[in-house]
Parts: C-alpha cells; structure tokens; sequence
C-alpha cells in the first residue's frame, strides 16, 4: 500500500455541499440500482436466455398437444395455436414478474441490502422501484419475442394500436405480481420459503386460468376460479385482440359464469388487482423500510 | 463540539435474547474508539443500532448531536459503514461497485469519478479495480469496503471486526490506513475481539460483556487498573512439576510479589504479578541462585489488556471465546442480522 495519500482524500467533509432535491437523489439512486441489475443479467444471461426458451417449449409442445382438435373448439376458424399464444404471454409475464422478489431476497440474505439500508436513500423505494423497472424490461422483451415466434407459427400479428393495448396489459400484470413478489421478499424468513411460494403459486395459477382453455371447457366449480383469476384478466383482452381485427373498450370479451364482461371492465380489474396489491405490501415495507 | 458518538442506556433485545443490556458510552471526535469484546457480547447490536439497521428498545444514540432514531437519513449522511462480513455483489467489479455506492450516497458523477479513483490509489487497489469483485481474496475485499466506506467522506467511520478473517500482513494495511485517517481527522469506532488490534490502534475502548459496559478508558488507564506488572519465568524449556513448585514457594515469600502461578499448559512456567515499580526482576534472580534454580527465561510487562478483561470478568478473552462459540446458534444470528427492525 502506498504510504502518501493525499489528506483531502480522507479528511471527513467539513462543508457540506447544497443538497439536491429529494426527486433528483431518487432518480440518481434508482437508476444506479436499476443499473446493477442490468450488468448482473449481462454478465449472467442464463435466466433470460431460460425465460425466452421456456414460452418457446410451451408453444411448440403444448401447441402441439391438440394438434387434431376440431378446427371449431377453440373459435371460428381458430386453431391451438392462436389460442394459446395470449395464454403463453400472459404466463411468461406472470412467472417472471413473480421471481422478481428472488434477488432482493438474496441480498437481504447475502447482507447487501444492508449496504443499501444504511446509504440516506431519498427513498428505500427505490429499491423497489429499480426491481421493478428490471421485471418490466424483461417481461417486454420476453413478450416481443413469443409474439414474433406466435406469427411465424401462424398465430397471426395484431396491429400497432393492437401490440400497444398488449403492452399496457402486460405491464399491469406485471406490476402487480412484482409488487407482491417483493412484498414477499420483505415479509418472509428466507429464500427457501419465497421459493415454496413461488412453487405453490405458479402452475396453479395457470391452470386455473384460460391460458390453456376456455372457460366453457371447464367444471363449473373451475369456471369461477378461472374467471376470478387475475391472469385471466389480461388473458382474454390480449386474445380477444388476436381474435378480432376490430376491438373497443366495450368489446364482449368474457364470459363469465355471473354475465358478460368488456374490453374496459377487464382493464379496470387489472388496474383495481395492482392497486390492492400496492396497498397490501404498503405496511410490509413500511416495517422494512422505517 | 458535539462528540462523534453518545450512546447511553442503550438496550436491546431480540425476542427472548438481551442482545444489549444497558451500553453507554461516548466516542470524541477525531479518536479511534475500540469496542472489546468476546463474540455474543452485544458489539455488533450496539453497532446495528448506530448504524440506523435496528432501533433500540431504549436509550439515547447519537452521531455528531443527531439522533438516529429520530433522524435516521442525516446520521447515514454521516456515517460510513463497514460490516463484519464485506457484502459485495461479486459480478460487479470494484469499480462499478464503488459507482453504486456514490450514486447512493447521492455524490455527483464528476466528484465520485474522481474519488473513486483517489481511494482506489491510496488502498492500491487500482490493478483489481476493473476485476469482478467475485475474484478478489479477503484483504482486497476489505480494502474495498473501506473504500465504499470513506467515498462520501463521513464524519464518522464504523468498522465491525475489520480484520477478522485477514491474513497478517493484510490486518496491518489496514491498521496503517484507519491511521492515516485518524491523522486526517476522521472519527473511528471499531469493534474487535483481538486484543492486540485494540491494544494497537484505539485511543480509548469500552470493553463490553454480556450487554453491558464493564470497562472503559484509554488502554494504559485500563492497565493501571489492573495494577501490578506481569512476570513471565520458565526455569528450563520444560519445567518439572517439583522445581516449579519449590520456585513459586521461594518466590510467593517476598514481599513485593502478589501472586504466583504454574502454568502448567505452558510447560510449568510460573506467572507472577507483581507490584508496579518494584526492582523485581534481579531480587527474582537472586532468590533462584539461593535454592539452586536455573533460569531458562524471565520477562517483565504491563499488564495486557486480556489481564483488564480477566480482572473485570474473571475470565480471560479466550474462555468467554470458547464458551461462546460453543452456545451460539449462528443460523439463528444470521437470522436476526436480516432483520432490520
């Protein structure tokens, strides 16, 4: 070690430089965070490299599953295929924004977000708000993909205002799993049981969901879950869009088992299942995070 | 001024387990305060709650006048951290960690570029800057963390166990640099469980057992307080059990000697204590040639400060070590240190 370090190196500052706004260091805060994040998945690609071939096996096995299924099923002239490409989106997203709490929980384990803890964040929201930022761009890239591969197995391609609405969905879905996931991340002892709720939650949820098949093909008992399951709430619009070439906010896109539900009914569902989910963790990081 | 740090009355417990007791104590500006302690005995607690990562249950902690629990955000401005195991996310390099920590101590991007480098050089780091933290050995982690520590240049400087773990000549670079800071005006608290890194860089200490103060002062005021000097005799390399015993009866006879003891564990060398300015060591000499002893070795010291933990707790640092080790639940600490209410 060199013996001349420079004493203005090391001297505590005397005077304290004029504090930038509060809004300023939350920024400069969660885009650093956002930051690392980004550099972990370069320099380990695998979890993403994974998450864009597992919606590429859903596609192709489970598409070709019902292969010889008649043509009419699933739609008018509609095959597996196409019916399954919103499902394999929504799920996509799903798992993903679902994991998000994994590296928070994995810092809080590996005590870096102590490091983090004890910095004058402007907000400790920023932690949150770096993870979720990360979730979305995966899940969008993720989407990008299974639309672009869902077209050339023949699922057809919506139009631009079309893979906009699809955006929006994905995002609202997203946000509110990811929500909860870090909630979880805060609230539970361990990764060990994070993970078991991952694992308890994740296929359950998808097949209680119209991911796979219509609600008329289920038991009655499963056709109320279903139709209460927010997954397939962003299910239905994004396939009602690659049903049908005109679309609106009042467009019949449910059938649910207590009436019929539109295009913006569905929205607001979603909009309503990220507002309780941000409620519901509120105390949770609150506790955490003083 | 306000002192650097007020810690009075602090308590803390973890459920069932009184982590702290009652700690009390004051760290000045511009010294480097020890905190002394065997493994258990509340150091890393008192830390935490320095360190805004748990609130106390009761009592006053302060950094530089400021309450950290009533203002947490202006005491982490103050404060640099370095903890007990060096967190690093080990796909970064030091370099862009060091980035992170700057943006989150809010520093501007032109300031921290050059800081960084700064640091970099003064801990001579520069050649693994650009390495995935995820390669470095312990002493360059540590050095690291130092640096992340010192980059928005805090008032106060809090190291838990800074060198455990680091191999000897690493634990020195470290004792030269928490110098050369001292030197620059910061203020240091450490905590260690090696007597010698206390003995060696702390201008006062508090040694802590059991959640609860049991000394405090400069390291010579401590000794003082122990009283007497140490004498350490071996009459040969390995001591018969007889000619030990015959010794220790002559010696325990003069006047100026308080206690004698064979150690039996150190091949029957005799320890003495004996009072402070006496002419010990030639009467000692000359009392051995009268019965007919060899002398294979004789030294005379101050009291250690293991001598200051075993008056005050009448065991020494090692014991409380072993008994310790032997009844912590280390999966239930880690537990606790992920809490950070």
């Amino acid at each position: 070690m060199s013996p001349s370090i420079s004493p203005t190196t090391l001297a505590p500052k005397v005077s304290s430089t004029p504090e930038p706004g509060a809004l300023a260091e939350f920024t400069q805060e969660t885009i650093a965070l956002t930051q690392r994040l980004f550099i972990q998945l370069q320099r380990r690609p695998s979890t993403l490299v994974a998450g864009v071939i597992q919606p590429m096996m859903w596609l192709i096995l489970f598409g070709a599953l019902f292969t010889n299924a008649p043509q009419s099923l699933f739609g008018p002239d509609v095959h597996y295929g196409q019916f399954l490409a919103p499902g394999v989106i929504v799920f996509t997203a799903f798992s993903g924004a679902l994991n998000a709490g994994l590296p928070v929980m994995f810092d809080r384990e590996f005590g870096f977000l102590n490091r983090l803890l004890v910095a004058p964040l402007a907000s400790r929201y920023s932690i949150v708000a770096a993870s979720t930022i990360y979730i979305i761009t995966l899940a969008f890239i993720q989407t990008v993909v299974i639309i672009g591969a869902s077209a050339a197995l023949g699922a057809g391609l919506p139009g631009v205002v079309g893979l906009g609405a699809i955006a929006l969905i994905v995002l609202l879905i997203v946000l509110g799993v990811t929500a909860l996931s870090l909630g979880l991340a805060f609230a539970l002892p361990g990764h060990i049981e994070l993970i078991a709720v991952i694992f308890v939650t994740n296929l359950p949820l998808l097949f209680a969901s119209t991911a796979l098949a219509p609600l008329s093909f289920m038991a009655p008992w499963l056709r109320w879950l279903a139709a209460l399951n927010p997954l397939t709430y962003a299910i239905e619009p994004i396939r009602y869009i690659y049903f049908n070439a005109q679309w609106s906010l009042t467009s019949p896109v449910m059938a649910a088992p207590w009436g019929d539900l539109n295009f913006g009914v569905m929205l607001a569902v979603l909009l309503a299942f990220d507002v309780v989910v941000l409620l519901m963790i509120q105390p949770l990081l609150r506790r955490r995070f003083g | 001024m306000t002192a650097a740090v007020v810690i009075e009355h602090l308590q803390k417990r973890y459920g069932e387990n009184p982590a702290v007791q009652d700690i009390s104590f004051i760290v000045e500006r511009g010294e480097i305060f020890g905190l002394l302690g065997p493994n258990g005995a509340g150091k890393t607690t008192t830390i935490r709650c320095l360190c805004t990562l748990a609130k106390p249950d009761s009592g006053r902690v302060e950094v530089c006048g400021i309450s950290a629990i009533q203002q947490p955000k202006q005491v982490r401005r103050r404060l640099g951290y370095v903890a007990q195991e060096v967190a690093l996310d080990k796909v970064l390099t030091g370099r862009e960690l060091l980035r992170l920590q700057a943006a989150l101590y809010h520093i501007p991007r032109a300031i921290a570029q050059d800081r960084i480098q700064e640091l970099l050089t003064a801990l001579n780091l520069t050649d693994y800057a650009d390495q995935k933290t995820g390669t470095y050995s312990g002493g360059i982690r540590r050095r690291l963390d130092l640096a992340a520590g010192l980059l928005h240049q805090p008032d106060l400087l809090v190291l838990d166990e800074p060198t455990v773990g680091l191999d000897i000549e690493s634990r020195f670079v470290v004792w030269e640099f928490l110098r050369q800071l001292k030197a620059a005006g910061t203020t240091v608290l450490l905590t260690s469980h090696y007597l010698e890194e206390v003995d060696a860089l702390a201008d006062r200490l508090a040694i802590i057992d059991g959640g609860r103060v049991i000394a405090e002062g400069t390291p010579s005021q401590l000794k003082d307080q122990v009283g007497g000097d140490r004498i350490t005799l071996r009459l040969r390399e390995f001591t018969p059990e007889e000619e030990a015993q015959k010794a220790q009866h002559s010696l325990n006879a003069l006047p100026f000697v308080e206690t004698v003891i064979v150690n039996t564990a150190q091949g029957n060398s005799l320890n003495l204590v004996v009072q402070r300015g006496s002419n010990a060591l030639p009467q000692i000499q000359e009392t051995l040639t009268s019965i007919g002893l060899p002398i294979f070795s004789l030294a005379q010291a101050r009291p250690s400060l293991d001598d200051v933990y075993l008056a005050a707790t009448g065991r020494t640092l090692m014991d409380a070590e072993l008994a310790a080790a032997s009844t912590r639940d280390l999966k239930k600490e880690q537990k606790q240190a992920m809490k950070t209410t």
